[in-house]
């Protein structure tokens, strides 16, 4: 057997991989929660809610319509979406101009009633969601064997933050965005709806944290609290990251999940902690974070 | 003005005073020390959020950690109750002082993220080492005699004994916010740069309220594994922190009571709705969002603003 500082290659290769698949969790995550922060301020709490509505909303797709997997991925970012532009007209948008903290309180409420409205309906346990026909089996990559739908996971949020990435550094609605979170008054005075971006781009935001929950569903159990322990991994991303960079919340991502993989291998105990390691490491050493602004 | 309270508050204190000497003969004394224990925790939490403008989404940590370190020390060591609470409360200060050296460098939300993140290290911490138990927690914690002494089975000694710590700790917090040191914390809420400007090290004032707030809220958190004999995952978890942001919002921030009437009102949402499952966690949310939206000042903040009193 191949064996890497006393470690066995496979499993190596095996942690890489489950690190990459959690590091494109946390790379789409991020990237949603960093672009709503920048144009609306707000930290938004209920992210790992609504990723997790994102899963049942597949669930749910499938089991009271028969509507697959396939369709779900385009489905349930809309509907997510929709309730998160639901979410800014009706509360988020009431905070304006107010401290911060107030945003970050008011999502924390909404990430609780969503998570207790789901344990209620659902139980703590959550329900089973099966791996699409097409991607279920293994696929050999001739150095290890890997399950098909875990390659998908990790190529589908790669493409996906690449798209938004490209959204935002390349068009022209990206440029408009890029500016009123720069300075939305003046946007606003050469006939930029601001208000109607903000609200589309909180949705657009949640609705990349449902596509990362479609993505999930077939992982574990569809269940309530699948976001909450995310979203504190989340903060730390962007953290380390810092938020001024949408490269820089994908790129952090993906380390994070890797640097978390490679310590399962060598010190499984503290797989746990290590982003939060690496977190204090960052402040230390670079308190705007990697690739933030120095304020 | 004695003591740095203004007439409204005497009367307050008084009135509290009564309430805490009355309660255990009306209502179940457990469920009233749980109150006290939350509201000392919640005004050791507000120390930061009401006067230095610091929120703090890692006070679980310390409420926690107060808890476990009281619990072992109780159990394992044999300590008598004042020095098992005290020990809690070190612990508390320490990890304070850790994560408050960390956390000051940045500010505002970020403040609130890093703290978050700090708490949940404490979290795994606990869930892995061998002296919390992991996920059993220490169980049957017995209920230390005070000065190895005194008895504390009976549940009114022990009430004697937490209402003690309680009022101590809330008549600091009090001394605290009106000392000169106090002064300067606001003055750190209101106007950062200015108060640089003025010469003061708002670094070290602001790590100073921090490490006095964990303090406290190690002894609230060793007081309440006292109280029910047992120390759980349940007080290091993030939700906890989330806790004691909702009791002090619904009770008003920057107020001296608000955040023991939070206490009391979350105390008892929680004993009454326990019954209903997760619908507590659905009643929590509900309150946050419409505090946050259309309640800023708390149940005291709204209060003193429409009696026109300083409370």
């Amino acid at each position: 057997m191949v064996m890497i500082f006393g470690k066995p290659l496979l499993l190596l290769y095996g942690q890489l991989t489950l690190g990459l698949i959690n590091g494109a969790f946390y790379a789409l995550l991020s990237l949603g929660f960093a672009v709503i922060f920048g144009l609306l301020n707000v930290i938004n709490f209920a992210h790992g809610a609504l990723f997790m509505l994102g899963a049942f909303v597949t669930w749910g797709l499938l089991t009271y319509l028969g509507i697959g997997y396939w369709a779900a991925l385009v489905i349930a970012p809309i509907v997510v979406g929709a309730l998160g532009v639901a979410l800014e007209k009706l509360l988020i948008a009431r905070l304006h101009g107010l401290d911060h903290l107030y945003g970050l309180l008011l999502t924390f409420g909404c990430a609780l009633v969503i998570e207790g409205l789901m344990r209620n309906q659902f139980g703590s346990s959550g329900v089973p969601y099966a791996i699409p026909h097409a991607l279920q089996g293994p696929l050999n990559l001739g150095f290890m064997v890997l399950p098909l739908y875990r390659a998908w996971v990790v190529i589908a949020a790669a493409a996906m933050c690449l798209v938004t990435w490209l959204l935002i550094e390349k068009t022209r609605l990206g440029a408009t965005l890029r500016a009123a979170t720069e300075n939305a008054p003046l946007v606003q005075a050469f006939g930029v709806n601001v208000p109607r971006l903000v609200t589309l781009t909180y949705g657009a935001g949640v609705g990349l944290a449902a596509f990362a929950g479609v993505l999930a569903a077939p992982m574990n159990s569809v269940n309530p609290n699948m976001g909450s322990n995310l979203i504190v991994v989340v903060f730390a991303t962007v953290v380390i990251g810092g938020l001024g960079s949408i490269l820089g919340s994908i790129i952090t991502g993906f380390s994070l999940g890797i640097i978390e993989g490679l310590t399962k291998v060598y010190y499984p105990e503290g797989s746990a902690t290590v982003v939060f390691v690496v977190m204090v490491i960052v402040l230390l050493i670079r308190p705007a974070g990697l690739f933030g602004k120095a304020a | 003005m004695s003591f740095g309270f203004s007439r409204a508050q005497a009367v307050a204190l008084v009135a509290m005073v009564a309430v805490i000497i009355v309660a255990p003969a009306l209502l179940y004394p457990v469920f009233v020390m749980k109150v006290l224990c939350f509201g000392l925790f919640a005004s050791a939490f507000n120390l930061l959020i009401g006067y230095v403008g610091l929120l703090s989404l890692g006070h679980a940590a310390f409420f926690g950690m107060g808890s476990y370190v009281a619990a072992y020390a109780a159990k394992s060591w044999g300590l008598s109750a004042e020095l098992a609470i005290l020990a809690g409360g070190i612990v508390g200060a320490a990890i304070g002082l850790v994560f408050g050296w960390l956390a000051i460098r940045r500010q505002g939300i970020y403040f609130a993220m890093i703290t978050l993140a700090l708490a949940q290290m404490v979290f795994f911490f606990c869930l892995q080492v061998p002296f919390t138990g992991g996920e059993d927690g220490i169980q049957q914690v017995p209920r230390a005699p005070l000065l190895g002494l005194i008895s504390m089975q009976d549940d009114m000694s022990l009430y004697w004994l937490i209402a003690g710590i309680f009022l101590a700790g809330f008549l600091a917090i009090h001394r605290i916010v009106h000392s000169p040191f106090g002064q300067v914390l606001k003055a750190i809420r209101e106007n950062e740069p200015r108060a640089i400007s003025l010469g003061y090290r708002v670094d070290d004032y602001k790590l100073l309220a921090f490490v006095l707030s964990a303090f406290l809220a190690g002894i609230a958190g060793a007081a309440k594994s006292q109280v029910f004999g047992i120390a759980t995952l349940t007080d290091v978890d993030w939700t906890m922190s989330g806790e004691v942001v909702l009791m002090t919002l619904l009770g008003g921030i920057g107020t001296i009571f608000g955040p023991v009437i939070g206490a009391l009102v979350f105390g008892g949402l929680e004993t009454y709705l326990a019954q209903f499952g997760d619908w507590v966690t659905v009643t929590q949310g509900a309150i946050f969002i419409l505090c946050v939206l259309a309640f800023r000042r708390g149940i005291v903040g709204e209060v003193g603003a429409r009696l026109r009193l300083g409370l």
